[in-house]
């Protein structure tokens, strides 16, 4: 080997082992447990304007509050800023190094199944065993913190209800009826082509989350709430199956198809679109560009005082009505109902304090604090018969239709299904699926995702 | 005799110097090279191996990783995703890199190969301002141009001319312009290079035997620069096969599966679907068709030499 080839190499491995280090040491300072017993950090999501109820709690109620009674402790904010979509794996990569993991995360309690099998969460039933407040929690939302081994993973601290937002200017300008009581899902498109007909500039008669970008809200707020108003679910309870060919899929891609194709819905460079829930709720319903939405009561948190998008004659403009059955069988309407969760991460290092916050924030008068910020509904018993929490406007409403709920099936593949739905509802309202093409892909992309053995047809 | 003990002793001297500088580089090289086993073989044997399991980001596999053979190449290759990423990506490649830099920018080297310093300095400074601009904000600055209320369409709107969704209208078209934007710089300063190092006189030669300028260009310097336009499109090539950051901001891979390259593809599985084993995976085929393509490069010039 010659000398004048050996240096180049030398000076090659130089710099290329300069960059390494440089890299690997960059990245080690950045975790956010740092071993000390008196510093809880609490991850969630934050973005744009999503969640300012909750940050707003958590950093003038609760942490100052919080930190009265623990003098020397320390609550430090960790929020992710990533859309719906990425926010969960996100979440999974910081709960699987003990570099990242946080001691507190905020989970949709559809990933606690998952991130629990995957070892990430800490079991709390010791925990919630000794704690008197647990039996003022609904049985019902209780189980969607358990995994499937049984075991209790987080405290729920909201859960929800999901329906059609309606603006009644532009109903009564449209001759539509006021109250809404749609009873099938034709009357959702006759009253989006009434809209349609009468603004067809600048109006949007119908707003469905549509895409990946929009992560969850996509299966949930959309395709489920279509597909759970017809005779066919997504997982089949009894034999532990799931229903990959149903004609309850087929006609829920073939509704939004339909909204897309007579364009009802909006452009596709505002629905497809991360951001896109502010687009509608913070910038057009308030300016009475959007007739309808179809989305969750947590929304009337957009434009309360101090939220994102204030508008103080919100609940005289906008009404909440039921979603309805597909062609209004019994019980007439639907509705998918979720929330999100304290959970503890398994590589937490201060998991004994971050209990005591946990005890601290899910109390009564606490978690009455924090959805009259946040809007959404309560898991607990108590706080649902407080005066001052069923004064908050739509509440009414949106806790009668928890009679009527469908919860997500509770088994730990469920999150790879649901981003299958969004990637397929996509597609559809992209035009490059038909309805039928996307049926057919979505029976053989979870049939692969859950195994031959656990899918069925109907 | 003595002679040739002489000689013999300075041998082995002359040698064991020679093998004590080579111990010595071995051990400066030493620490980059452990550097470079932990930080870049390792990884590429770990995508490898987790190429072949059921690794998952959430969820029981995330725990229990199992062997899993070629099952998930056999999914891949039945799954209609892929074949689309394949098609989306060899379109992003053949336009954005193949034909758009590199032709654009030879054209531009050639150009300028007989214009003044100061034009030369102007054009290429404009030139290589998109190529030094980070990839994030030449995406960010390609969305501020393309949206719905972008440059572009406030300047269609102010000459009476409709708007479009340039994003979503024309989703390739849209980043393939951005790619070529961003590179052609580099295939022009290659090319650049290259034209500088072909003797003048040849050039003279053949126009005194009558050639005209465009088949001088062809026959005489295109054969000289061949080298170089080798280089190039291999560079360019491994360049454009992993671009992400791009066309993941100005459409997230979208509408539907309108620009999902590989890149975009794998990414969506590993990290959107959970499915870490799957993404490793493509990124396998994703390395192989950057060295079937390199190899290819080198043995078409090769053959028409």
């Amino acid at each position: 080997m010659g000398i004048g080839r050996l240096k180049k190499l030398a000076a090659a491995s130089l710099v290329a082992g300069c960059m390494l280090i440089s890299t690997a040491c960059s990245d080690g300072s950045s975790g956010t447990s740092d071993g000390n017993d008196k510093v809880i950090s609490i991850t969630f999501r934050s973005s744009g304007g999503t969640n300012t109820g909750l940050t707003d709690w958590l950093k003038q109620d609760i942490i100052p509050q919080f930190k009265k009674k623990h003098p020397d402790a320390e609550v430090k904010l960790t929020p992710i800023q990533a859309s719906e979509g990425n926010y969960f794996a996100k979440v999974a990569l910081m709960l699987k190094s003990k570099n990242t993991a946080p001691d507190i995360v905020t989970e949709d309690t559809f990933m606690i199944n998952s991130d629990a099998s995957a070892g990430y969460l800490e079991p709390l039933d010791n925990k919630v065993k000794g704690w008197s407040d647990w039996d003022k929690f609904n049985e019902k939302i209780k189980q969607g913190v358990i995994a499937q081994n049984g075991k209790v993973y987080g405290v729920p601290y909201n859960t929800d209800s999901r329906g059609l937002w309606y603006n009644k200017d532009l109903f009564k300008k449209a001759g539509l009826p006021i109250p809404w009581e749609p009873k099938n899902w034709e009357d959702i498109l006759q009253a989006a082509k009434t809209i349609k007909e009468k603004f067809p500039k600048d109006v949007v008669p119908l707003w469905m989350n549509s895409g990946k970008a929009t992560g969850e809200a996509t299966s949930m707020q959309t395709f489920e709430m279509l597909l759970y108003g017809t005779k066919d679910p997504l997982y089949d309870k009894k034999s532990k199956k799931w229903i990959v060919k149903s004609d309850g899929l087929l006609d829920t891609f073939k509704f939004i198809d339909k909204v897309y194709e007579q364009k009802l819905g909006p452009s596709l460079s505002k629905v497809l679109n991360g951001q896109g829930g502010q687009i509608a709720y913070q910038q057009l319903m308030p300016k009475g560009k959007l007739a309808i939405g179809l989305d969750g009561i947590w929304q009337t948190g957009t434009w309360r005082k101090g939220g994102p998008a204030p508008w103080p004659e919100a609940f005289n403009v906008v009404g909440f009505a039921p979603m309805p059955t597909q062609h209004g069988e019994a019980p007439g309407k639907t509705t998918m109902s979720g929330g999100w969760a304290w959970s503890i991460p398994k590589k937490s290092d201060n998991k004994k304090l971050a209990w005591e916050f946990i005890e601290f924030a899910s109390s009564k008068e606490n978690n009455l604090k924090q959805l009259l910020k946040e809007r959404s509904l309560t898991p607990r018993e108590d706080v649902a018969k407080d005066p001052e929490y069923k004064k908050i406007p739509m509440f009414k409403e949106a806790t009668e239709l928890l009679k009527y709920a469908h919860f997500r099936p509770a088994v730990d593949k469920y999150p790879s299904v649901s981003t299958q739905i969004q990637s397929l509802v996509e597609g559809v309202v992209t035009g490059k699926l038909s309805p039928e093409q996307a049926a057919k892909q979505y029976q053989k992309n979870v049939t692969r995702i859950v195994g031959k053995d656990n899918v069925t047809t109907r | 005799m003595k002679t040739n003990t002489a000689v013999s002793t300075s041998v082995a001297l002359s040698r064991s110097k020679r093998d004590h500088k080579f111990l010595r580089s071995i051990l400066f090289l030493l620490p980059s090279w452990i550097l470079l086993l932990i930080f870049f073989v390792g990884p590429v044997i770990l995508t490898f191996y987790f190429s072949f399991t059921n690794l998952s980001l959430t969820g029981t596999a995330a725990q229990g990783i199992e062997f899993v053979g070629f099952q998930n190449f056999k999914v891949m290759f039945h799954d209609p995703n892929f074949r689309i990423s394949i098609i989306k990506t060899i379109l992003f490649l053949l336009f954005s890199a193949i034909i758009g830099q590199q032709v654009l920018g030879f054209i531009l080297a050639v150009l300028m190969k007989e214009k003044n310093k100061t034009f030369r300095r102007i054009i290429g400074i404009i030139v290589i301002a998109g190529w030094v601009t980070p990839e994030i904000v030449v995406a960010f600055c390609w969305v501020a141009f393309l949206s719905d209320n972008g440059t572009l369409n406030t300047l269609l709107q102010s000459v009476g001319l409709k708007s479009v969704s340039w994003l979503f209208t024309f989703p390739m078209v849209s980043v393939i312009i951005a790619n070529i934007w961003h590179g052609t710089a580099f295939s022009m300063l290659v090319y650049q290079a290259a034209l500088d190092d072909v003797p003048k006189s040849i050039e003279e030669a053949a126009r005194i035997d009558g050639a005209s300028r465009l088949q001088s260009l062809i026959r005489i310097v295109l054969p000289i620069i061949k080298g170089s336009i080798v280089t190039n499109m291999v560079l360019v090539t491994l360049q454009t096969l992993g671009v992400f950051t791009l066309i993941y901001t100005m459409t997230g891979g979208g509408p539907g599966t309108a620009t999902q390259t590989l890149p975009i593809f794998m990414y969506n599985q590993a990290f959107v679907n959970y499915q870490l084993g799957y993404g490793t995976a493509i990124s396998l085929i994703l390395l192989i068709i950057g060295i079937i393509a390199s190899l290819l490069y080198i043995r078409s010039m090769k053959a028409t030499i």
